[in-house]
């Protein structure tokens, strides 16, 4: 909104409308700073019974270890634990559901945005159903077939099921990204001698980049965020970070190692935190991609 | 396009989420339809010094090849659908006819499984999708009223409680509400108890979770709505403000409006995502108070005895739920179609 328009804004207005920014930023993002700075202390820090401004000053760290900080969390969780086989992991099976999920995404997305029959429509309503149900309701659906037919817990499975899981979703947002570019743009080049797969190759996918860039980064974001399916299908050697998490809740915790599910808590985070930094701009995109079309 | 060239291009996709998506769903139906073998007994005779008893034992061997052999176990029909761990039909009746009021009605029926874990369902997708975006539109008002500098700043914090993984992120929070984390202590300050726990409480692990679903839903409100606000028309505005409207007055009659579709895009997204609520169970450790169908369906599936047919029937129930809730944006995309083509 134009800057003319906050000018006219009185005081209190404006202290309210401050205050009340500012306090949603510390909603927002106190809980990650605290735990960022609380998981290079000692459990008796982090949770202290006696006052929580030990887990910033660091008493009981200092009185066992010698220093304010101590990464014995990280240390604990990354190596005893082998918490990087799960970094490992996650980085697989991410890597691979972003890159096949664009490349049949793009193809089925660009079909269904250039097809004016009504089976386009249906197509994509059933999608629309697909993405509203909850992953879990399927990973009942998986468990006995593959069971039987010894494909439970390898990671390409998982692979597989995630990258179909994430489709409907892939082809709505790439779905709303393709209309917004012309129909002359894939017409002139087709009757220039293209056929349609050279023209979506070579005149639409390079003018798509900045759509198939966000999309991908949701995508990612499902496939790393995902806990249902990969909980499920994933054997313990398998297993991709945020099931590790969950599984450090009930052994590590019973045996006093709160701090390595911390520590993996805030490696989890990092790559996020980046993924924000670096792609702002495209993540805000992509939120109103859907939005903008109505 | 034509088609032929249709076909092509939709094939991967579609075998994609025909194979693992809509197979896995005929896979749930018919699970739901059978039940695990009972065991196999075998009479056995036992002899001894005074006389022969006969007495059944459990025959491992026959039940395990049989298990093998029909792994789907034996066909039920629906009555899995009417047992007392789904919808549970005769007992509903009885504390229907039992009860002689109808807060006291509820209060049985939430002794039975699918209905505690519909009833939470709908509260927290009911309560989070209304409270995450009226919390979204404040926020991107007054984003939208900061200088440019500190926007991107302000929007960088602001999408962490979405971005993050939801299990992570109600991990953390879980942490700081533990009665020895810092949100936690300082209720107990506040509020003078030292025993006080929101952990231990139904009511308030409600309450924590649905603080849990606004917190992490709001960004993505906030962020439609700012992109809103960037395309309020300026004039009708400005007009207004000549015309004598006060800042609330502007806001009601210009940029509500203005809004208005956006607010139901959220809404329908955010219903469709507040039903599946399942993570911060876990993350909360929560199920003792708070059950969820997705998190009713994964204690099924997890541990030792995998219910299988229990959790396929669950699934079903699920999806038809979904279907329902879908039908107004069914309908209002069909609507859509016919005005473009």
């Amino acid at each position: 909104m134009s800057s003319n328009f906050v000018e006219h804004k009185s005081v209190p207005v404006r202290l309210l409308s401050y205050s009340f920014i500012l306090l949603w930023l510390v909603i927002a993002a106190f809980p990650f700073i605290w735990t960022f700075w609380g998981s290079f202390k000692v459990e008796l820090d982090f949770f202290s019974k006696e006052n929580w401004a030990n887990a910033i000053t660091g008493v009981r760290t200092f009185g066992d270890t010698g220093s304010a900080f101590t990464a014995d969390g990280y240390r604990g969780a990354w190596i005893k634990e082998e918490f990087w086989k799960s970094v490992l992991n996650t980085t697989i099976v991410c890597f691979f559901v972003v890159c096949t999920s664009l490349t049949i995404g793009t193809l089925g997305a660009y079909a269904l945005s250039r097809s004016g029959f009504r089976y386009a429509f249906w197509l994509l309503i059933i999608a629309l159903v697909f993405r509203a149900m909850p992953p879990i309701t399927l990973v009942a659906g998986y468990m006995l077939p593959f069971f039987e037919w010894g494909l439970w817990g390898h990671l390409w499975t998982t692979i597989i099921v995630l990258v179909a899981i994430n489709q409907p979703f892939t082809l709505w947002m790439l779905h709303s990204f393709f209309k917004k570019i012309p129909k002359d743009l894939d017409e002139s080049a087709m009757v220039d001698g293209c056929t349609s797969f050279q023209a979506f190759r070579y005149v639409i996918l390079p003018v798509m980049w900045p759509g198939v860039i966000t999309t991908g980064l949701f995508s990612f974001l499902l496939a790393y965020n995902d806990f249902a399916v990969t909980a499920m299908l994933l054997s313990k050697e398998n297993q991709t970070m945020v099931p590790k998490i969950a599984g450090f809740l009930g052994t590590t915790q019973t045996e006093g190692n709160v701090m390595f599910a911390v520590a993996a808590v805030v490696s989890a985070t990092v790559p996020l935190f980046l993924l924000v930094m670096f792609f702002q701009r495209q993540i805000v995109s992509g939120l109103t991609a859907g939005a903008v079309k109505g | 396009m034509k088609h032929r060239t249709f076909f092509w291009f939709f094939l991967p996709t579609a075998l994609a989420m025909l194979l693992f998506i809509f197979l896995p769903i005929i896979s749930v139906v018919t699970q739901s339809l059978f039940i695990d073998h009972e065991q196999v007994f075998v009479e056995v005779e036992n002899c001894d010094f005074f006389g022969c008893k006969k007495a059944s034992m459990v025959d491992n061997e026959a039940t395990e090849q049989l298990r093998r052999e029909q792994p789907l176990g034996r066909f039920v029909g629906l009555d899995n659908y009417i047992n007392r761990s789904h919808l549970a039909f005769t007992e509903v009746a009885e504390i229907w006819s039992g009860s002689d009021s109808v807060g006291n009605f509820f209060k049985q029926l939430f002794n039975l499984p699918l209905y505690r874990a519909l009833i939470f369902t709908l509260v927290f997708t009911f309560t989070v999708t209304p409270l995450l975006i009226i919390l979204g539109f404040c926020i991107a008002i007054g984003v939208n009223s900061l200088s440019q500098k500190i926007k991107g700043v302000v929007i960088f914090f602001s999408l962490l409680p979405m971005i993050v993984t939801p299990l992570v992120g109600s991990l953390i929070l879980f942490w700081m509400i533990d009665s020895r984390g810092i949100i936690g202590s300082s209720l107990q300050l506040l509020f003078d108890d030292p025993d006080l726990s929101l952990k231990a409480s139904a009511t308030l692990t409600w309450v924590t979770l649905i603080v849990y679903g606004v917190w992490h839903a709001a960004p993505f409100a906030f962020v439609v709505f700012y992109a809103g606000l960037q395309t309020v028309p300026q004039d009708t505005l400005e007009s207004a403000m000549i015309d004598g409207a006060s800042r609330w007055e502007r806001i009601r009659y210009v940029i509500l409006p203005h809004l208005a579709p956006l607010v139901t895009f959220v809404a329908l997204i955010q219903l469709m995502d507040n039903f599946r609520v399942f993570e911060p169970i876990v993350g909360f450790n929560a199920s003792a108070h708070a059950t969820s169908l997705s998190s009713m369906i994964y204690s099924d599936l997890d541990g030792e005895s995998r219910l299988l047919s229990s959790a396929a029937t669950s699934s079903v129930l699920t999806i038809i739920g979904v279907v329902i809730l879908l039908f107004p944006v069914l309908i209002r995309t069909w609507r859509d179609w016919d005005r473009k083509y």
